[in-house]
């Protein structure tokens, strides 16, 4: 019982991670088509940013937050701006060796920035781990949960409450339709990315104390939040953040009960096994592609 | 015409490769030549899946892998002759293809992308952890030279031979299936995989059957690259292997046999260049790799044409 705790504890801290880093791929899938295999460097780009405005520059944690949200935001703006407007035809296996190679281009200005070695963060406060029922909940998890659920709920508000989130809604229903009502269809493209790289950062940012953050990170869990994605559904705000949490959680036991070696592999067979049988994931429409 | 400018085409490549053979002396170079032979295998079995049928596939490598990993596990732990592990590693990639191929291949698009995506890190992982049988992480080594009967191909010219000529047999069989019947069934489920099925094509066992092929050529290309490096480690096969591959065929040109061969030598003999960067290497690969992909969206040889044919039409005028 203790143990089964102690893997649901490191599952769902995992999984807060996973969450954000899906919503990320989702939200940018629904107002753009587009699959930015780059995203996990942004959250590499967030950890390890976070580490330098800390230890590096000795700002306080809240405004290094931000600012490196907001950096990190701004620079897939640009990415946006620079690297994908400009494609004329933009057909999916295009933009895939494109956002592929930006993720290259990333990992490789980390690695100019921040050298090849991992770096350590002190957790956000220093309270001691919490015991529950004889397992341990770190602080830092704590911190976590509750950022992706802050985080969460203002996205939450922002596409149902303002007139920029529904105008973003309506991007993603149609963006030809959304154009002819008045929308700045291309504005909102750009925003989609800065919101989405964005989550990204917070994403490297909370975990940064609990992993070493270093410039090749960013790849594996990319492709764990997408497959949290897929999972949930892609293009669906609480398909992604469900999808990412079920995700950590069957990880953490995978790890308990049967070999930490495979941890990697259960993130993989799940997305095959939800291709297979439901490609819309869990909360996702009907509307797919599947011949 | 056709026919004669293509024979033409052939003698000088095989012209090329029996001049290149004989006259290098250097190990470097004829190393890399090689490796531009493999990579060619690999460009062109993604090209029948991609560039024909128009089927994405991002986990390409772990055929390429299965083929190594089978031969080494074969001819190392069982001491089989190498010859005979061949069909062995060919088979095992195509029964995997076959088996993996039915449920993947009906989806379409990004989905599809993402299955073979999954698929190829499920093995990679494998390749990776299953360490009793693979060696794991750390690798697999003391894998024997190529014998075929009386020929040892343990030099690299003797090698050199060997690959070209693989290369050579499966660019003519590419091409001969592209211009028969079922080449041109391939190329309609490109174009529109519904209409293609309302005019009668078996649209399901076509794709399965590309995707079994191409499995097989990259196996093989697998299996030669086991016997020519000897150790072989999972790194080889991940997930950047099969986007590289993917890079090949795009930046060589979709649905072109000489774009396979172009994509794949400039591939092999960038990051040889790029090491005059050192440091930012990564930097700029990703650079070409995007700029290319913004302004050359049909590959650089596609690409080159049509500046040439705007270049021409501007000035007629």
């Amino acid at each position: 019982m203790q143990e089964i705790l102690q893997y649901l504890f490191s599952g769902l801290t995992n999984g807060a991670i996973y969450a954000v880093i899906a919503v990320g791929f989702s939200m940018l899938y629904s107002s753009t088509d587009l699959i930015n295999f780059a995203h996990g460097e942004f959250v590499m780009l967030g950890a390890l940013g976070m580490v330098s405005l800390t230890a590096g520059f000795g700002l306080p944690l809240i405004p290094a937050f931000f600012l490196t949200v907001a950096g990190v935001a701004a620079a897939g703006m640009l990415f946006e701006r620079l690297a994908i407007r400009p494609v004329r035809h933009p057909e999916p296996i295009v933009l895939i060796i494109i956002t592929v190679g930006a993720s290259i281009f990333l990992r490789g200005a980390g690695m100019l920035i921040w050298g090849k070695n991992s770096y350590s963060m002190p957790p956000f406060s220093d309270h001691p781990p919490i015991d529950f029922a004889g397992a341990r909940l770190l602080a830092q998890s704590i911190w976590i949960l509750v950022i992706v659920t802050v985080v969460t709920a203002a996205l939450h508000l922002f596409y149902r409450r303002t007139l920029t989130g529904k105008a973003m809604t309506a991007c993603a229903v149609s963006k030809k339709a959304a154009w002819i009502v008045g929308i700045p269809t291309k504005w909102m493209v750009l925003l989609a990315f800065g919101l989405s790289t964005g989550m990204g950062a917070v994403a490297g940012a909370i975990i940064s104390p609990i992993t070493m953050p270093s410039y090749d990170m960013g790849t594996m869990l990319g492709l764990k939040g997408f497959c949290a994605a897929m999972f949930g559904g892609l293009g669906s705000l609480w398909g992604a953040i469900l999808g990412g949490f079920l995700l950590g959680i069957l990880e953490a036991l995978g790890v308990g009960f049967v070999s930490s070696g495979l941890k990697d592999a259960a993130a993989f067979i799940l997305l095959l096994l939800v291709l297979y049988v439901r490609p819309q994931g869990i909360l996702g429409s009907a509307d797919v592609k599947r011949f | 015409m056709y026919g004669r400018a293509q024979k033409i085409i052939y003698a000088v490549f095989v012209i090329a490769v029996i001049i290149l053979g004989w006259s290098l002396d250097n190990e470097y170079y004829l190393q890399l030549l090689i490796f531009i032979g493999l990579n060619t295998l690999l460009a062109l079995s993604l090209n029948m899946l991609m560039g024909y049928a128009g089927q994405i596939s991002l986990g390409h490598a772990a055929f390429y892998g299965i083929g190594a990993y089978v031969t080494a596990i074969l001819t190392t732990t069982y001491n089989v002759e190498p010859i005979l592990a061949l069909p062995a590693a060919v088979g095992a990639a195509m029964i995997v293809a076959w088996i993996v191929g039915i449920p993947t291949l009906r989806l379409s698009g990004y989905y599809l992308g993402m299955g073979t995506l999954g698929f190829g890190m499920i093995i990679h992982i494998l390749f990776r952890e299953w360490s009793s049988v693979t060696g794991g992480a750390s690798g697999f080594v003391g894998i024997p030279p190529l014998e075929i009967g009386p020929l040892i191909f343990d030099s690299r010219r003797s090698y050199f031979f060997l690959v070209w000529g693989v290369v050579l047999l499966s660019i003519i069989m590419c091409r001969r299936i592209i211009d028969s019947r079922v080449g041109r069934a391939l190329r309609s489920i490109h174009d529109g995989e519904k209409a293609a099925a309302a005019i009668g094509v078996d649209t399901k066992k076509l794709k399965v059957q590309v995707f079994v092929l191409s499995a097989a050529m990259a196996a093989m290309a697998g299996f030669l690259y086991a016997h020519l490096i000897y150790f072989i480690s999972p790194g080889t096969f991940n997930f950047v292997a099969s986007i590289r591959i993917v890079t090949m065929v795009v930046i060589g040109g979709m649905a072109s046999i000489w774009g396979a061969l172009f994509g794949a030598s400039l591939l092999t003999l960038l990051p040889e260049w790029l090491h005059a960067f050192s440091e930012f290497e990564m930097v700029v690969y990703g650079l070409i790799l995007m700029s290319v992909m913004i302004f050359l969206p049909r590959g650089l040889t596609r690409g080159v044409i049509d500046i040439y044919y705007r270049y021409r039409k501007s000035h007629d005028k």
